[in-house]
């Protein structure tokens, strides 16, 4: 109910907007539009200056102005509709109250005064007064108001997940933050000029179409003015008077018939509603360019972390060493992992919990001494003394780690060991090896967990005829296993910005077209160079800043829908003009025999060229109504298609081109002729003409 | 028809298809500068340009080369126009003609300076044998290489990478004249010569005739020029009866080789820019396109042509055509010659049946992309190519592109523009010389006739076809001043899109195809690139062909003609 009191607001707002969209110094910007509304106003002035034909000519100044208003309601609507989200996001911004830390002391200041690089505090139930990082602290904040999803988000000092928006709410906790953005031009700004459409600038396709359209447009106003004399010239060869039926209104609704008004009215409104989509779809796209550009995408790096991959490795399997029970083996890496708060320390002690039952006994805590890990040792661990007094010292470390420290104390891995580590790595793990004292235990498998789906998206992005490559910081070996396991073309790995940058450089000097996802500051050149650079919401200030979009569910398999969004609109425009331009051929078997029908009278009462008359139109007048109103009304029900997009099909583009010609195409030459048939049946019926 | 004229019709294709690939791969070795069968002659090129101070090296950006072809073509322009208004003065003038007016003069000299061929003349009763070979006879061959180095321009636009070099505009004139062009001239000058068509340098034979009527019989000069007005789709003729003469065009030997010749060259260029781009089968589509819009209208004017007979009780439809060559061979010549810009005929097509001088009227306002002119008929094809590739690139969603290189604003831009200006010339002076006294003061038929010969004479000028439909007086200055800012236009506002486009093309980078690319060496696209051009001839022209071909052949179905 809300949602069509939503929509109806929008619609009479749109109604009103086509009539102050008249103003000739926003139709001069669509030349198409232009000659419509030029030829309405003349036709105007003729019906009530000089008419021949009163009624006739009023019937079809009518339909040119409606042709020019249903062109600005098709713009008006779809602007109309991304208006609101802004509106919407407005409401974000109300003025909030900032807590500005100052030399360890607290002021309430106006959000609007804060200036870059001031620190401010925001605690349970704070609105975030601007964009910045998070410098201290850990918090969970609702970002609905930009997202739209009611999921809380963490956000934290350090990392990829530090960066904050202004306008969203913490739920919890304290955090520091460093304003990053002056206001007026943080993200939240900028999401609604874009929205807006205030900097909507026209895209260099979108400029190139119009060209065509403008080229054709005045080809076409040279064929009907010239008409006019080789018209005369018949008039006067067959001795048959054409002054009454050659009319300037009816040359003119000849020229708006052939003019690709139905393209050139809805060409602003495929744009709007494309960046509008996208918007609906979470993502903020910089630019209509990137948009577009994303369409012919055909390269796409992801950073495997986060993106391929969850964050967090998990253990997923023991190995023990010989002569080792693995019950054993469960209960002391379960030790090991005791005071390890890490999500993988966790993930061990999940695992044995789930699989062995296992618990540890309270007493264990009592007795034993925690071992963090170190950056040093790379290993962590517990000093832990039994019953009997004596002491078990406990570690669990990377397999290069554990042995070094092995080999100090005068041991070597058992060979089995050493094996299981190397399939584990090889199967794109990583192998944490448990040792007691000197005695090793076996091998804990923690494994990279690709997301669930991700291997069904590649394969879509494949059929799109996208590669995807994925860049990580692990060894080959690892990276080569995750990339099979989650279906990417290639990857890069031990990856370092430079690398990043270097790989997109090199693929572009080939001509590819590259996308980029990325969170991280470390990924800000990348997404800076790559052509589509889609930064995660998720992310850093700096990746938000680098990329030309911005996806705010912060799903790296979004470039799909990015990508189908970019190919959608133009799509919309090829079919369109397709559809535009093949119309003609039925309006010229409507107009041409509707003026022409009388010339070389011989005997009988009709002449020669009535044979063109193929859909047995009624008479002259019916027939150049007809076109002029199916020419109106076509722009009418085509707008859901525009607001709507063609469907892109991921079946190649020979077959879609296929497909879309027969629709687009072949029915653009059908369809009028049916459509002007039965229109001039219902205005013969009404008794207009 | 019967069984033979179908023969012909397969024998001239046939030969046609059989050839093409053949001197297009030669060309291209030409244009190349690899080693080919006349490779000997290297050392005349290296002649002509230490000559001449051309640096063969020396590349040029797209502004340079067409300041080049300004100066070669400019140049050429006023020599024949000189040439003429002082011929009386000059040697080689037996029959001691007068100087020609300034404003015939100037349609001449635009209209082979052009490749039009546009005469408003009767070269036998107007020009000396001097203004015939050095002005008119030089320029057939100039305009025609002209065309083809541009075509060269717009290829190397599209094979190179982020250059702003499109090459020597004097290295592919010369060429294209001296591998090509003079050459083929000189093999098809012979094969004429030995079917009786006269070259000398005589006086006009005065005989006097059975009646005792003296009758003056014009020689001259004429195989080397008619060759060459063959070869290089020029099309004026030496006599104003064109190749209908019986000097011109003698047998139905001389008429097959003079019909393939027209189409030879272009067809050839076709094969060449597959070569050059490396992809034969990207030549192969656009020849299927060009072959595929020629068989059909072919078809339709033969049928139009003898469909007139059963209106007349099955009397052939002989008026305006030579009985040694009968209707096939005069229909098939006035589309090769329609499509292919070339101008020369060897029928009137005033008398043909009005739908098949209709189409072939509609086949020069198609833009002369049917074969169409040397050069000047690919690189109109693909301009056409530009605008098929970005509907089709917005309908599967992807930023159109050719050959690995994108089309965007520029390119259709500049395609628009050489699409509208020959167009819109065609619509305004045939538009305006309907209602203008000067205009239809000249029509010497009445009705629907009338307005065609109007309409073909435009078309046939802005569109550098050349040939006329007769019917119309047109040396008057009206006419020839009208008409040769057509061709000017017609030329040139194709000529210098297509370098503009060559130079933006050039810089570039490439665009490797992929799944999302549409090919452009499919029968789709042939299909496609067929409507497109249809679509955009038709919605231009149909309404002043309905005036005038299509009403006359309505009414010539109830038994009136014009």
């Amino acid at each position: 109910m809300k949602a069509s009191m939503f929509e109806r607001k929008i619609f009479f707002k749109a109604i009103g907007d086509s009539f102050i969209k008249l103003d000739p110094r926003s139709q001069f910007k669509n030349p198409v539009i232009f000659i419509t509304l030029l030829g309405a106003v003349i036709t105007t002035i003729i019906a009530f200056k000089s008419s021949e034909d009163l009624i006739f000519d009023i019937q079809i100044a009518i339909w040119l102005w409606f042709t020019v208003l249903f062109a600005n309601f098709s713009e008006a609507i779809a602007e109309g509709r991304g208006k609101a989200q802004a509106d919407f996001l407005k409401k974000a911004k109300t003025n909030t109250m900032a807590r500005l830390l100052k030399d360890g002391k607290e002021t309430k200041i106006n959000a609007s005064s804060l200036k870059k690089n001031d620190l401010v505090v925001c605690e349970t139930g704070d609105m975030i007064p601007g964009d910045g990082e998070v410098v201290e602290g850990i918090a969970t904040v609702d970002e609905s108001a930009i997202t739209g999803e009611s999921a809380p988000v963490v956000r934290e000092s350090g990392g990829d997940r530090s960066a904050v928006t202004g306008g969203t709410r913490v739920l919890s906790d304290r955090i520091v933050i460093q304003i990053t953005s002056e206001q007026g031009n943080t993200f939240i700004d900028r999401m609604i000029h874009l929205i807006e459409g205030a900097k909507r600038q026209k895209t260099p396709n979108e400029i190139a179409l119009n060209i065509l359209l403008s080229g054709l447009s005045i080809i076409l106003l040279l064929t009907v003015v010239t008409l006019k004399g080789f018209s005369d010239y018949s008039s006067q060869a067959s001795g048959e008077d054409l002054s009454k039926i050659v009319t300037v209104p009816v040359l003119i609704a000849l020229l708006i018939c052939l003019i690709p008004t139905t393209i050139g009215g809805l060409l602003s409104a495929i744009g709007i509603s494309g960046m509008d989509r996208l918007i609906r779809k979470n993502v903020i796209a910089t630019s209509g360019r990137a948009v577009e550009a994303a369409g012919d995408i055909d390269v796409l790096l992801l950073d495997k972390t986060g993106t391929i991959t969850l964050g967090n490795r998990m253990a997923s399997e023991l190995y023990t060493a010989p002569d080792v029970m693995i019950d054993y083996l469960a209960q002391v890496a379960m030790m090991a992992s005791s005071s390890d708060e890490t999500p993988e320390g966790r993930s061990i002690i999940t695992l044995i919990k789930n699989r062995f039952e296992m618990s540890l006994p309270d007493l264990f805590r009592q007795r034993a001494k925690p071992l963090p890990f170190t950056a040093k040792t790379k290993m962590s661990g517990v000093d832990f003394t039994d019953l009997n007094g004596v002491l078990h010292r406990i570690r669990k470390g990377a397999f290069e780690a554990i042995q070094q420290y092995i080999h100090e104390l005068g041991e070597k891995i058992p060979q089995q060991v050493q094996d299981q580590a190397a399939q584990i790595s090889k199967m794109g793990g990583t192998p944490l090896v448990v040792v007691e004292d000197e005695r090793v235990l076996g091998v804990i498998y923690l494994k990279d967990v690709v997301k669930d789906g991700i291997q069904e998206r590649f394969a879509e992005l494949r059929k799109m005829g996208i590669k995807t490559v994925m860049i990580t910081g692990d060894n080959p070996l690892t990276a080569a296993a995750i990339a099979a396991e989650a279906g990417v073309d290639d990857f890069i790995s031990e990856a370092t910005p430079e690398l990043k940058l270097m790989r997109i450089r090199e693929e572009q000097s080939k001509g590819h077209l590259i996308a980029m996802t990325g969170d991280g500051t470390n990924d800000a050149p990348a997404l800076a160079q790559a052509d589509v650079g889609v930064a995660m919401n998720t992310g850093t200030q700096a990746a938000r800043e680098a990329g030309n979009m911005v996806d705010l569910d912060s799903n790296p398999t979004k470039l799909i829908e990015i990508v189908e969004t970019g190919k959608q609109i133009l799509m919309t425009r090829g079919a369109l003009t397709t559809f535009s331009i093949a119309n003609d051929v039925a309006k010229y078997f409507a107009i041409i025999p509707a003026l022409f029908a009388t010339l070389y009278l011989a005997n009988a009462n009709v002449g020669p060229l009535a044979k063109l008359n193929v859909m047995n139109l009624h008479s002259p007048q019916s027939a150049i109504l007809s076109a002029v109103v199916f020419n109106a009304l076509i722009i009418i029900m085509l707008i859901p298609l525009a607001l709507k997009g063609v469907r892109y099909r991921p079946i190649g583009a020979n077959a879609l081109l296929w497909r879309n010609l027969l629709i687009y195409g072949l029915g653009g030459v059908v369809a009028p002729f049916f459509g002007i048939k039965l229109i001039d049946m219902f205005l013969v019926a009404a008794r207009l003409v | 028809m019967n069984k033979y004229d179908f023969l012909q019709i397969i024998l001239i294709l046939g030969v046609l298809i059989g050839l093409a690939p053949f001197l297009g791969f030669y060309m291209a070795k030409v244009y190349e500068g690899e080693k080919h069968v006349l490779f000997f002659l290297r050392p005349i090129e290296r002649i002509i340009y230490s000559f001449c101070r051309i640096d063969v090296k020396r590349e040029m950006n797209w502004k340079e080369y067409s300041k080049s072809l300004i100066v070669f073509n400019l140049f050429g322009l006023i020599f024949v126009f000189l040439l003429q208004i002082t011929q009386h003065t000059l040697p080689f003038n037996p029959e001691h003609l007068p100087n020609v007016p300034w404003d015939l003069s100037l349609n001449t000299a635009i209209s082979f300076a052009t490749n039009t061929n546009w005469q408003s003349y009767s070269g036998e009763a107007t020009l000396s044998y001097l203004t015939q070979m050095l002005g008119l006879c030089v320029q057939n061959f100039l305009s025609a290489a002209t065309g083809m180095a541009v075509l060269m321009a717009l290829i190397k636009g599209l094979i190179r990478r982020t250059t702003s070099d499109i090459g020597n505009f004097w290295v592919d004139v010369t060429r294209s004249i001296l591998y090509i062009l003079f050459p083929l001239s000189i093999i098809l000058a012979l094969a004429l010569v030995s079917q009786g068509v006269v070259q000398n340098f005589s006086s006009y034979v005065i005989a006097t005739t059975l009646e005792g009527v003296k009758q003056i019989i014009p020689t001259g000069p004429a195989a080397s020029q008619i060759a060459i007005k063959q070869l290089g789709t020029n099309g004026g003729g030496f006599f104003g009866a064109n190749s209908a003469h019986p000097f011109e065009n003698p047998t139905p030997f001389s008429n097959f080789l003079e019909m393939l010749s027209i189409l030879l060259i272009p067809a050839g260029l076709v094969f060449t820019f597959g070569k050059m781009v490396k992809s034969n089968r990207q030549g192969i589509v656009l020849f299927a396109a060009k072959f595929i819009l020629l068989v059909v209208a072919l078809g339709f004017a033969l049928w139009a042509e003898y469909n007139v007979s059963s209106q007349f009780e099955g009397a052939q439809w002989m008026e305006g055509k030579e009985t040694r060559f009968g209707i096939t061979n005069s229909i098939i010549w006035s589309n090769f010659t329609s499509g292919a810009s070339n101008g020369s005929i060897n029928a009137a097509h005033s008398s043909l049946s009005p739908l098949s001088g209709g189409l072939a009227m509609l086949n020069i306002m198609l833009g002369e992309i049917v074969f169409g002119g040397v050069g000047s008929g690919l690189y109109g094809m693909i301009l056409f190519v530009f605008i098929t590739v970005f509907i089709c690139g917005l309908m599967v969603g992807r930023t159109p592109e050719y050959l690995g290189k994108k089309i965007e604003k520029k390119e259709i831009q500049m395609a628009m523009l050489a699409i509208l200006l020959p167009n819109a010339m065609i619509l305004i002076g045939a538009s305006l010389s309907a209602v203008l006294p000067h205009g239809f003061q000249a029509v010497l038929n009445k009705g629907p006739h009338g307005l065609s010969e109007i309409l073909y004479a435009f078309s046939s000028a802005s569109q550098n076809n050349g040939s006329a439909f007769a019917g119309l007086g047109t040396n008057t200055t009206y006419y020839n001043l009208f008409l040769g800012l057509c061709m000017l236009v017609g030329r040139y506002a194709v000529i210098f899109p297509v370098l503009s486009v060559a130079g933006s093309l050039a810089q570039k980078k490439y665009m490797p195809p992929g799944f999302g690319t549409f090919a452009t060496d499919t029968y789709l696209f042939v299909t496609i690139l067929i409507f497109v051009i249809l679509i955009v001839g038709a919605l231009t022209h149909l309404p002043a062909l309905a005036l005038g071909p299509i009403v006359e052949h309505l009414l010539m179905l109830t038994g009136k003609t014009f």
